[in-house]
């Protein structure tokens, strides 16, 4: 990672007259200062919203499942639903930080931290769904394979829940694992200029006794590295496993192959638009804009791009598919899809996903900020579509056309969405006051080759 | 005299001058407190108790304070003081006993529990009325109704049986002695002993009249009847003898003339191959409404009243008078087809009405006489219905003229029944005497000055003549739960007669009835039948006039009331069950509606919607008779005869109910004149009705590997690979059956040792009816949710039978539209049109429980393997191990897995049955009751079958195969659900297992079910 030379003509990914200093002092900056009203109020919001949450949750485990508006036919809407637009948004962030980390694509280091507090904090949003939507959650651990004195009980490994559950707690551990990893050279530099005892006794303990020496370094480096290459695979197994709970099933729009790819590219997809969704304001408000550049963006809009078209692919292939394989109720189940009683969350999706990243092939509209960031909440919400089109509609008209209806949510199916959305935000408020929310260590590694201050000193040398 | 003594404890106590013991006196209890312990700093130091020790016992004393101030649920269980020999904890006692309410009459078994009935099970020995329908299994659980009347209440209070016979004696003998016209109102009673008892009080107090009122009348029959054969009773039908069965508006499948014809019908219904040819029954069917019997036939007609009558006379000339007859143009084809049949069949054809008029219930006999039908049995009749129209509207008159002075109803509800109930109730209030036996209170008790307590079936006993020497007797099957008394006994004490009802019976039996034979075979067995000698006089038709029918012609709109299959007469309107239960052709729950065409319902503007949801909406229509005026919710009914509209009896009651139960609107209010069709003026009015219903998508969409059918014709002449083609799969270009073992991704399990269950599910034979969905209900514990909670499509039916309609006319014609699809934009308008039912559709039901796969699909989803494969091919489910993630249900491509939504039991939000001591005693001890958050379905009760096993075990026999028991196929009076071992290759199932009919449902899916369904062959012959 030494100082290697990057053409003139490559942007610079550091913008600003910005020293080593200047990094430090911009990154801790949020942390040590005090919140001004706009946290307060988005945060206000966040808990108000994440409280409510809270209620209906408490409601719907003290009550029954019967608060939420599934029937004999639609078992899972919402919930699920819900679990799976959670977990795909998480993806981006393993993405960024390891498979970015792996092609060395320097890009990253300005948003790999935030990301991955993205993907942690939406694992944690989606993990409660599997739990929560359980008839009797109480008896959740028994999906965990532990000696019990059950009998000889065991739990059964043909069940794609239960390669979620291991498939979401690796995932979640693996995660912290490598973002804690990356944060203990910036807690020891937060804990290095805190002048309350307190503050500096606890970032002490988060950095982990961190002491900046050489062979630190040579640790830290090794580990990042071994972790990227572990935490790469995950970013395609977890949504592979994920999108095996459908894919194995028996039931028309849920049985078919394609699915894996398919669920991959939609929650990068997902990842990068919450990504963008984040940053564009987290830039803004905590002054960062010197660090998430406009270019930053632009390459996320592409991401964003080119996983919204392979997801616009998967669509036409299994609409093609299905008329191809010759099967009636694999061609009833799309064309209901495409046309049935919820033909609006399938143009929805439709419109929302594929139609709209193709805005980003001109380049002034993937660089203007405003609309990236309107951009990216449309393909969150095209994405939150897409897995109700797929769970619901597959779900509300299966083989026997006695058991079909319709599902609609009551108040409690929202409230909890709208509940994990203040929890995740909750969540994300803190960690943009408490913690360097840039990999400012190693931003600092490629200030000298891709800061604005020197390249122009060093097109001045060379001209 | 004052007490001077004065007592002392010691000398030194009466000396005065001993100051010390004074003042020891003085000092016993100390007066003054003592100094605050925590300033004396030297007692505390000498106190071994640390402040750690005090916090300790005080925090001590407050949590056992604490606790002892909760007293746990105190439970009483009283156990016998002196065992009963018969009664062995776990094992079920089994009673025959009669079910006799008036409309429903049944020779029935009673399975008792620990001295608790809790099931109801057809008694298949008995030769008349051994069938039990919906309605009969559903009557048990109206004995723990804790709505019923706990004892006799006279002016509204609360009295002795003593005290309220007193006083109705006295009234009794004051109005005999002043000859008041008093009347004994009675529902049909076809009990010798209770006729001997009547006759003798209506001897003694001579100034009281009996009156038989049948709340839903068959008065032009017996009327017919009574004239051409010279007794009150109804023909007679076998229809198991029938080639050729025609029926003019006899929805003889549900209730018609007492009902119980399904048994018979379908033992001519299922085509069996002998010589390589086989044969069954053809139906033809002119009906208004759409009726099990009519979804049933062949051929269905939809027509008007007045099209029924001429339809009748018209087979009638051609007949009988062989004159050509006229008919219109719409009729005539199928009249003429049906016609034609009955004189080339000649005594194997058979005609029956439903249609209320004497001429044309002549006109049945006169042409079954013609014909000679083997079917057709006037010499055995059936003596359930007695009712006597002409004497009620007297009755009614006299009322309304004030000439009657008193009344005795008896399990009658005048009140609610008869169409003019308010006024009734007024008329009644003002009666010098009224008195009620009844067992729960009622729009007639309400206003009665006594009302006398009686018993439920189950706790009485009870003698009936349902043909001329075909008898059943009634037991007690448990102790009266309330203070009750039989209307017999009541009558007997009011004689002065010191007799209890079980001894007259007994004796009765004795003397006229059995003969040589044993009494307590008889009652062991339920019934008793012996040969009459009693000739019917031969009828002459000659004078036979139907011009009234040739020339009937409909004006307006007909009102066409009819009883449904799941309510009956509405006695029992307080049963849950039988509220939840979905009628099978509309399939609504809790709810009555008007049937419409679905041209009528345009025209006026009335609409059935769904809501986001998916719940069925329907629009209000105003329908007025002779000026009354009531507000109805809508279903659009395909099938429905044009300018006809349908309402069914049974509903509307609001007294004596649960808030939950008192739905849908009082048909009988329209009931003018005890006749089923009434002249409407229908219009469209405000508001929408919130229906529950839980089929919402009507039709078959052309998938016929469903319900796969055929025609006779074809199942004749075709190889089973044309009608029952084996669904293939292609695997390296080469085509396979799916079922064969080289497309199996899974390891195949040894089956061929141990018992290997399946049940087979005739759809020939199955009409419909829905006896098994009840069965099922009380068997297993299902719970009932409730109308709001079958609305959102929650409904825990585990068995469930489903009804599809045809979108073209025929279902083979919808698969032909299917097929014949090209391109996606015709699929998009083909299939939306699809969805719509025909004007008149053909129809096809569908029982459909838990297939129990071989390779289920819910087995394999559930993280905690608490959906799991038995030994014996039942796919089992461990409540106690559901975590409640649903995937198994949603995997399920049967969509058969009921999830407990909330905590259906002891529950004030489910006031249902398991929310009160009184209503879980229906509960089956051998089935778990399931909690909240778990999944439950059929287990095709194992509990049946392990018991099986387990007795076979220790008897030391080997299992018979008529041991096999399962709740739906016992209740199937059809035989269309056979249920056993194919691995006794001499079973009956096994030899359904390899009948050419089979298949199993969705095949292609690769699910190998244990439970299968043989295809419907429709007797028509052109499609």
């Amino acid at each position: 990672m030494a100082l290697h030379y990057e053409a003139p003509i490559r942007k610079p990914l550091v913008t600003g007259d910005k020293s080593y200093h200047d990094v430090t002092i911009d990154v801790a900056a949020p942390v040590e200062g005090a919140a001004n009203m706009q946290w307060w109020t988005v945060f206000g919001i966040a808990l108000t919203a994440f409280l409510w949450g809270l209620g209906c949750i408490i409601y719907t485990i003290s009550t029954g499942i019967g608060t939420w508006g599934l029937n004999k036919t639609v078992g899972w809407a919402w919930d699920i639903t819900n679990f799976v637009w959670w977990v795909g948004i998480g993806h981006a962030g393993t993405l960024i930080s390891a498979v970015l980390l792996l092609f060395r694509q320097k890009w990253r280091m300005a948003i790999n931290r935030s990301a991955e507090a993205m993907t942690i904090f939406s694992v944690v949003q989606a993990g409660l769904f599997p739990i929560i939507h359980m008839g009797r959650p109480w008896l959740a651990y028994w999906v965990l394979p532990i000696p019990n004195g059950f009998g000889s009980l065991w739990v059964n490994f043909n069940s794609p829940l239960l390669w979620d559950v291991f498939a979401i707690s690796t995932y979640l551990s693996v995660s912290l694992v490598f973002w804690w990893t990356g944060l203990l050279p910036d807690f020891a530099m937060i804990r290095d200029r805190a002048v309350l005892p307190f503050q500096k006794k606890i970032y002490s303990l988060l950095s982990f006794g961190w002491t900046g020496r050489a062979k630190d370094w040579q640790r830290f480096e090794e580990v990042s590295l071994v972790l990227a290459g572990l935490a790469t695979p995950l970013v395609l197994s977890v949504h592979t496993i994920v999108s095996f709970d459908f894919a194995t099933s028996v039931i028309p729009g849920w049985h078919t192959t394609i699915f894996p790819p398919y669920f991959v590219a939609g929650a990068i997809f997902s990842g990068f638009a919450m990504v963008n969704t984040l940053l564009i304001i987290m830039r803004k408000v905590s002054h960062l804009e010197n660090y998430i550049t406009v270019q930053h963006i632009e390459l996320m809009n592409i991401v964003i791009m080119i996983t919204g078209s392979i997801v616009g692919v998967a669509y036409i292939t299994e609409l093609f598919i299905a008329w191809y394989s010759g099967v009636e109720y694999e061609q009833y189940a799309f064309l209901n899809r495409a046309t049935g009683p919820y033909w609006w969350a399938y143009w929805a999706m439709m419109t929302c996903n594929v139609f709209s990243p193709q805005f980003m092939w001109f380049k002034k509209l993937r660089t203007s900020i405003m609309f990236s960031f309107i951009i990216s909440i449309v393909v969150n919400i095209g994405m939150w579509f897409e897995r109700f089109v797929i769970i619901v509609t597959s779900l509300h008209r299966d083989y026997l056309p006695s058991s079909w209806t319709m599902f609609s949510p009551t108040f409690v199916d929202i409230g909890i969405f709208i509940g994990t959305i203040g929890f995740f935000f909750v969540l994300f408020l803190l960690y943009s006051r408490t913690f360097p929310v840039i990999a400012q260590a190693e931003v600092k590694t490629i200030l000298k080759s891709s800061g604005e201050k020197y390249k122009k000193l060093r097109d001045v040398n060379n001209e | 005299m004052a007490l001077n003594k004065t007592y002392w404890k010691s000398i030194d106590q009466i000396d005065s001058s001993n100051g010390d013991l004074k003042k020891l006196e003085h000092n016993e209890f100390v007066s003054k407190l003592p100094e605050d312990f925590l300033s004396d700093e030297e007692s505390l130091d000498k106190s071994n108790t640390s402040r750690r020790d005090f916090l300790k016992y005080a925090g001590f004393t407050t949590a056992m304070a604490t606790i002892a101030a909760c007293e746990g649920p105190v439970i009483n269980s009283v156990p016998y003081v002196v065992q009963p020999e018969q009664i062995r904890p776990g094992i079920a006692n089994y009673y025959a006993t009669t079910m006799a309410d008036g409309y429903d009459f049944a020779s029935i078994l009673i399975k008792t529990r620990e001295g608790r009935p809790i099931k109801v099970e057809s008694n298949s020995d008995a030769p008349t009325l051994g069938c039990a329908n919906a309605r009969v299994h559903a009557s048990v659980l109206s004995l723990y109704d804790n709505m019923r009347l706990k004892g006799p209440i006279a002016f509204g209070k609360e009295v002795s049986w003593d005290n309220l016979c007193i006083q109705v004696e006295n009234r009794l003998k004051e109005m005999a002695k002043a000859n008041k016209n008093v009347v004994l109102l009675t529902p049909t009673i076809p009990s010798p002993t209770t006729k001997k008892i009547i006759s003798r009080f209506t001897k003694l107090f001579s100034n009281i009249r009996h009156v038989v009122h049948d709340a839903i009348s068959s008065d032009s029959a017996l009327n017919a009847f009574e004239t051409f054969y010279g007794q009150r009773a109804l023909a007679d039908y076998d229809f198991s003898k029938s080639k050729i069965v025609v029926s003019i508006g006899a929805n003889f499948l549900e209730d018609w003339q007492g009902g119980g014809y399904e048994s018979g019908y379908a033992k001519s219904r299922v085509p069996i191959k002998k010589n390589k040819k086989a044969s069954m029954s053809k139906h033809f069917q002119f009906e208004s409404n759409m009726s099990l019997t009519g979804s049933n036939a062949d051929y269905r007609l939809p027509c008007t009243p007045s099209d029924q009558k001429n339809i009748l006379a018209y087979i009638y000339d051609n007949l009988i008078l062989g004159s050509p007859g006229q008919l219109s143009e719409k009729l005539k084809p199928l009249a003429d087809k049906a016609l034609d049949k009955l004189k080339n069949y000649g005594s194997d054809g058979v005609i029956v009405t439903g249609i209320e008029d004497e001429n044309a219930q002549a006109a049945v006999f006169a042409i079954n006489t013609f014909l000679n039908s083997k079917s057709f049995d006037p010499q055995s009749p059936k003596l359930i219905r007695q009712g006597n129209t002409k004497e009620v509207l007297s009755l009614l008159k006299e009322i309304e003229e004030g000439n009657l002075d008193g009344l005795i109803t008896v399990e009658v509800n005048p009140v609610f029944t008869f169409p003019n109930g308010e006024l009734l109730s007024e008329a009644i209030k003002n009666l010098e005497f009224s008195l009620n036996f009844t067992s729960t209170s009622n729009e007639t008790s309400s206003v009665s000055q006594f009302v006398a307590a009686v018993p439920h079936y189950l706790e009485s006993w009870g003698d009936y003549e349902f043909k001329p020497g075909h008898f059943a007797l009634a037991q007690p099957t448990i102790r009266p739960l309330f203070n009750t008394l039989q209307f017999q006994d009541v009558l007997n004490r009011l004689m002065g007669r010191d007799l209890k009802l079980y001894d007259e019976i007994k004796t009765h039996w004795e003397e006229e009835i059995l003969g040589i034979n044993s009494w307590s075979k008889a009652l062991h067995d339920g019934f008793f039948s012996k040969v009459t000698s009693k000739k019917l006089i031969s009828p002459n038709f000659s004078g036979l006039n139907l011009e009234k029918l040739r020339e009937s012609k409909e004006e307006g709109i007909s009102l066409v009331l009819y009883s449904k299959i799941g309510m009956g007469d509405g006695q029992q309107a307080n049963n849950p069950w039988l509220q939840e239960f979905p009628d099978p052709i509309t399939r609504v729950s809790w709810d009555n509606y008007l049937t419409i065409s679905k041209s009528d319902a345009d025209r006026i503007g009335l609409k059935n919607t769904n809501t986001s949801n998916g719940a069925l909406n329907g629009s209000y229509a105003a329908i007025k008779v002779n000026g009354k005026s009531l507000k109805i919710p809508v279903i659009i009914q395909p099938g429905q005869a044009l300018g006809t509209v349908g309402l069914s009896f049974g509903y509307g009651k609001r007294m004596g109910l649960k808030e939950e139960m008192q739905t849908g609107v009082n048909a009988y209010s329209f009931y003018h004149g005890f006749k089923n069709v009434q002249s409407v003026e229908i219009s469209n009015v405000e508001g929408v009705h919130e229906f529950a219903c839980v089929q919402l998508h009507n039709t078959l969409m052309g998938r016929g590997d469903i319900i796969k059918e055929t025609t006779l014709e074809i199942f004749n002449t075709k190889d089973k690979k044309y009608w029952n083609p084996m669904p293939h799969v292609s695997k390296n270009h080469m085509e396979f059956d799916v079922t064969s073992k080289e497309v199996d991704m899974w390891q195949e399990f040894d089956r061929s040792i141990g018992h290997h269950f399946n049940l087979s599910i005739d759809l020939n034979a199955c009409t419909g009816c829905g006896a098994c969905v009840i069965a099922c209900h009380a068997e297993n514990n299902v719970p009932v949710v409730g109308k709001r909670e079958v609305r959102k499509s929650r409904d825990m039916h585990w068995l469930r039978i489903d009804r599809y309609y045809s979108s073209a006319d025929t279902f083979s014609g919808d698969s032909e539209t299917k097929d014949n699809i090209s391109g996606i934009g015709d699929s998009l308008t083909t299939f939306g049109k699809m969805e719509q039912a025909a004007e008149n559709p053909q129809v096809a039901f569908m029982p459909v429980m838990c297939q129990h796969c071989n390779h289920a699909p819910c087995e394999t989803v559930c993280p905690v393997a608490a959906s799991s494969h038995g030994r014996q091919g039942q796919n089992h489910m461990a409540y106690n191990r559901c975590i409640g993630t649903r995937y198994c249900a949603n995997n399920c491509p049967y969509k058969v897995r009921r999830f407990n939504w909330f905590l259906y039991n002891k529950n004030d939000e489910f006031d249902y049955h398991m929310n009160n001591d009184l209503g879980r005693m229906v509960l089956n001890p051998d089935v778990v009751v399931r909690s909240r958050g778990v999944m439950e379905k059929c287990s095709m009760c194992i509990q049946m079958t392990q018991k099986t096993i387990l007795d076979a075990k220790l008897e030391g026999r080997e299992i018979k195969d008529s041991d096999w028991n399962c709740a739906c196929s016992n209740a199937c009076d059809t035989g269309a659900m056979v249920f056993g071992d194919i691995n006794d290759k001499e079973s009956k199932v096994a030899e359904l297992h390899e009948d050419d009919r089979m298949y199993h449902l969705l095949e292609h899916v690769g699910t190998k079910p244990n439970v299968m369904y043989q295809v419907k062959v429709r007797n028509t012959e052109d499609v």
